[in-house]
């Protein structure tokens, strides 16, 4: 299990790449893996975005992303899980967040990596503050119900 | 020790920086809980009605006690993802 805050870009797809090589005493062992990569729109709310700033609560998200992780791999048995957040500045077409799940079956990674991304949406500490193409800035007060 | 109290986000905006309040503060004004934290820093300014909060990085309700070392924070509803 691996939790990681990023204040720089990256790339999610070689970071799981990396991230899977490390993991070589599952090899045989999982037959699915499940992932999530959400990226900033450049859009919100009918407005262009043309910035985002990424707050967050340090100690509290990375022990709030631990439980959930926890807590996904009592109840869906999970052997392996990872996820990445960003924080800071993003830019339109910049991933947000890497959530990762290796389960022996798919239906425990399809709703295991579900499951962490909506506790994730709904309750770690996270708040985005969008700059629009207008200048203006303003604070995203809720997201959207993923179910 | 005192008690550290944090805000967050839309928070920050509204009720300012963090706050450090001492032992003695604490019994002065007879802060017993999260809601007495709140009223005590929020000068009058009204509590909005979806404020999360947290002591020592837990989720918890506003009729909590806190305790002398104990981390506050408020912040409003999370929008990470």
């Amino acid at each position: 299990m691996s939790v990681v805050i990023l204040s720089e870009a990256f790339n999610p797809w070689l970071l799981l790449e990396e991230y899977q090589q490390k993991m070589s005493e599952l090899d045989g062992k999982y037959g699915a893996t499940a992932v999530f990569v959400g990226t900033m729109r450049d859009f919100n709310e009918g407005d262009n975005v043309s910035q985002m700033f990424l707050e967050h609560y340090p100690g509290m998200t990375e022990k709030h992303l631990e439980k959930i992780c926890t807590q996904a791999t009592a109840d869906y048995g999970l052997l392996e899980s990872l996820v990445v957040h960003r924080v800071g500045e993003i830019n339109p077409n910049d991933p947000i967040v890497l959530v990762a799940v290796w389960t022996a079956h798919r239906k425990q990674a399809f709703e295991a990596c579900r499951e962490i991304m909506e506790d994730l949406k709904s309750r770690a500490p996270f708040w985005k503050k969008e700059q629009l193409n207008t200048g203006k800035n303003r604070w995203v007060e809720k997201n959207t119900k993923g179910y | 020790m005192g008690i550290a109290v944090k805000f967050f986000a839309s928070m920050r905006d509204l009720m300012g920086d963090d706050r450090e309040l001492d032992a003695q503060m604490v019994q002065q004004h007879n802060i017993k809980t999260v809601d007495d934290i709140w009223n005590y820093c929020a000068e009058g300014k009204e509590r909005p009605a979806n404020v999360l909060v947290a002591v020592n990085m837990d989720y918890v309700g506003g009729s909590t006690t806190v305790k002398d070392g104990d981390e506050v924070a408020f912040f409003p509803p999370v929008t990470g993802g």
